[in-house]
């Protein structure tokens, strides 16, 4: 099986998806390479090289868009009503805000105020997440604010299988799906099947097995749970890890499950903590798992600050390694 | 003699190895063959074998340590052997001894995948030998199936691992998943890769494939070795095809998946995940589908293949496990001619795995009186 990064496993999965369905079509901000600027046609392929070589074989299914979210993320959403299938880029999740009446008042609820008669299957892809020095206005997990939202899934891959197989699902999918990619693992690497497949939206999947604590996260922060479970093994703690992988639906059976199994959950989260993905999973397990807790939900997040854009002050803002650790050990003295 | 017990290689992805329990205590003699020490892998976990009779002088492995392929687990040699030369030769395995560099472009063994027809074919060859033997895995495997049993019998043979069409890499179409579209395929694949005849070994449907083959292309088929094989009684577990094609996730997966094994623990969560990512490919659960269809038929099949041994032509060594859940082990005790049968206990469905040492010991032994 080929090895591949995240940007090579999303970049094969529009491939394999615009060959097979004439109806898939991709949007955004510079994807091609700037409206206007022949010579330059995918000198990078996007901002951050996701759509190289699609253009040459694609052409005009690809729509370098003007820099106007609410037009375009309008206009993919529109098109996706009359039978056509979107993946418009929204190049920063931050970037939310200007269009965010066409996600929440339209496409989530199309389905449904229609009766059931129209169905709407945009895909919006986004870039989440700190840690490249890009200030406050470009390095935000907003997440939860999506999941908040009944009528829209949320997706949120951590490697690149999983990138492929739910980007697959996300496009084949009759309602709108937010897609969330960390900013900073695209270059990670994996296993990834040359054919196409799809993963199902709300199946967590455990990418560690121990009995002593459960970490649940998802995205960027899968990789921090892991680094400080291997940390920990060396001290006899063994954690079991939980993708979350989709945010909404949420598989929270999985969870409870190996709280079951181990009394104890820390929820890890980049997310600032109030009314964050973590909240939620906390929440759900305190309610439904609560006889299984030998002690209180340990939670480790941002602080509830904007992300700074110093170098130093981002790094003690993104949780690390240690921090989940350290409150794995704290969850275990209670 | 002194013999190093080492790290084995099983599957090609397999760069180190979990040390579990020794088996066999210094100072224990063993027979060959005898497994000495468990090992797991992130896939799978089973038992190394002492490649031949002697004494255990040395445990050098620790249970829970993690070990590159080929790294020494112990020392056989015989009861006199003086302690100073089991020493020595200990430190100077562990002098010389460089990981081997798993860098999968490069050495080591790579399937490879040939166009037949509208099917592109990926199979793994081993071994060198003169003659050619096939191993077709069953229903919803794959050529890792053989993950045990290649290497040992690639000593005797070369040996073609294939994933058959709608499984593993190969294409994922079977048309209506009859044994007639894989007898098909196979017939030319043998004529791409050059073979001429060989020594078939099938696995359950792959068993049945093989039967097919018999009867379609007889010129083609040397011997035939069936394992837990369909087609040759009335009887298959049906809940089981359609339960494994039916099952979206891995709850439902599960319990499936156990009724493959005697000792059900040996249904790992990576190997459970490993089945839902094949699963989920584009295409095969059409194909599951099919097959489940064809195979839930097992009399309907059983009537078309099993005259194929009636004549005694075609020299057949037949295993099972006596307590397959799949595929009654009556089928077995109900061939007229039991000279070749071999039913082993507390084993299951997937008996080339279970048994591993004692499967490849039969069909080495097998191979020989035909020589």
């Amino acid at each position: 099986m080929a090895q591949q990064t995240i940007r090579q496993a999303i970049n094969q999965a529009f491939h394999q998806e615009m060959e097979r369905d004439s109806t898939v079509i991709l949007m955004g901000e510079d994807i091609i390479g700037g409206t206007g600027s022949p010579g330059e046609e995918e000198a990078w392929g996007g901002a951050m090289g996701i759509y190289k070589g699609l253009y040459r074989e694609y052409g005009d299914r690809l729509l370098d868009t003007p820099l106007s979210e609410a037009a375009f993320v309008g206009a993919a959403i529109g098109a996706a009503t009359c039978g056509m299938r979107p993946v418009a880029e929204l190049m920063f999740i931050d970037f939310l805000g200007v269009c965010f009446d066409q996600i929440f008042n339209q496409a989530a609820k199309f389905r449904y105020m229609f009766g059931g008669k129209a169905q709407t299957p945009v895909v919006i892809r986004t870039m989440y997440g700190a840690g490249l020095s890009a200030a406050a206005q470009h390095s935000q997990t907003l997440t939860s604010v999506f999941t908040h939202v009944p009528g829209i899934k949320v997706v949120c891959p951590s490697n690149p299988y999983d990138a492929k197989g739910l980007m697959i699902e996300a496009i084949r999918d009759n309602d709108p799906v937010i897609y969330c990619e960390h900013k900073k693992i695209y270059d990670t690497i994996g296993d990834v099947p040359g054919e196409m497949y799809r993963i199902p939206f709300g199946e967590a999947e455990i990418r560690r097995d121990g009995d002593d604590v459960t970490i649940a996260t998802y995205g960027m922060m899968v990789h921090r749970a892991l680094e400080a479970a291997d940390n920990l093994a060396a001290d006899g703690i063994e954690c079991e890890v939980v993708d979350l992988r989709t945010l909404s639906p949420l598989d929270t059976d999985t969870v409870l499950e190996s709280v079951e199994n181990t009394g104890h959950l820390v929820v890890v989260d980049e997310a600032p903590p109030r009314c964050s993905v973590a909240a939620d999973v906390a929440a759900q397990v305190a309610r439904d798992g609560f006889r299984d807790l030998k002690a209180p939900v340990g939670m480790v997040t941002a602080p509830h600050t904007p992300v700074p854009f110093s170098p130093e002050l981002e790094k003690h803002f993104v949780p690390s390694a240690d921090k989940i650790a350290a409150c794995v050990r704290d969850t275990l003295d209670d | 003699m002194t013999k190093a017990i080492t790290m084995p290689k099983w599957g090609l992805s397999m760069k180190e190895g979990l040390v579990g329990d020794w088996l066999v205590a210094e100072g224990a003699e063993v027979a060959a063959g005898t497994e000495v020490v468990l090992v797991e892998t992130e896939k799978i976990a089973g038992g190394v074998e002492a490649a031949e009779a002697g004494t255990l002088r040395r445990a050098v492995a620790a249970t829970g340590d993690t070990l590159p392929v080929g790294a020494l687990l112990g020392v056989l040699a015989g009861a006199d052997t003086p302690d100073a030369e089991v020493d020595a030769f200990v430190t100077e395995f562990q002098a010389n001894f460089v990981p081997e560099e798993t860098d999968a472009e490069e050495g080591g063994d790579q399937t490879e995948t040939i166009q037949v027809g509208e099917f592109s074919v990926n199979y793994l060859r081993q071994g060198s030998g003169a003659r050619t033997a096939v191993l077709l895995h069953g229903f919803g495997g794959d050529l890792n199936n053989w993950l045990f049993n290649q290497a040992a019998l690639a000593e005797h043979r070369t040996v073609i691992a294939l994933d058959l069409p709608g499984h593993g890499l190969t294409t994922k179409k079977v048309a209506n998943g009859n044994l007639l579209c894989m007898v098909h395929v196979l017939q030319n694949l043998m004529e791409r890769l050059d073979v001429a005849q060989a020594d078939w070994v099938g696995h359950s449907m792959g068993g049945a494939i093989a039967m097919q083959l018999a009867l379609t292309r007889p010129d083609l088929v040397r011997s035939l070795t069936l394992l837990a094989s369909a087609g040759l009684g009335p009887e298959i577990n049906a809940d089981y095809l359609q339960g494994f094609a039916a099952s979206r996730n891995r709850r439902e997966l599960r319990p499936h998946v156990r009724q493959l094994f005697a000792d059900p623990s040996l249904v790992t969560r990576q190997l459970v995940a490993d089945l839902l990512k094949y699963k989920r490919l584009d295409g095969v659960q059409e194909c599951l589908e099919a097959l489940a269809y064809q195979l839930s038929d097992a009399a309907g099949q059983a009537d078309a293949v099993r005259p194929v041994l009636d004549s005694g032509a075609i020299p057949t060594l037949v295993i099972w496990g006596a307590d397959d859940r799949i595929i009654p082990a009556s089928h077995a005790r109900a061939l007229p001619n039991q000279d070749n049968v071999h039913i082993l206990d507390n084993t299951g469905h997937m008996v080339q795995m279970e048994r591993a040492p004692d499967v490849n010991r039969l069909i080495t032994a097998f191979w020989t009186t035909q020589a």
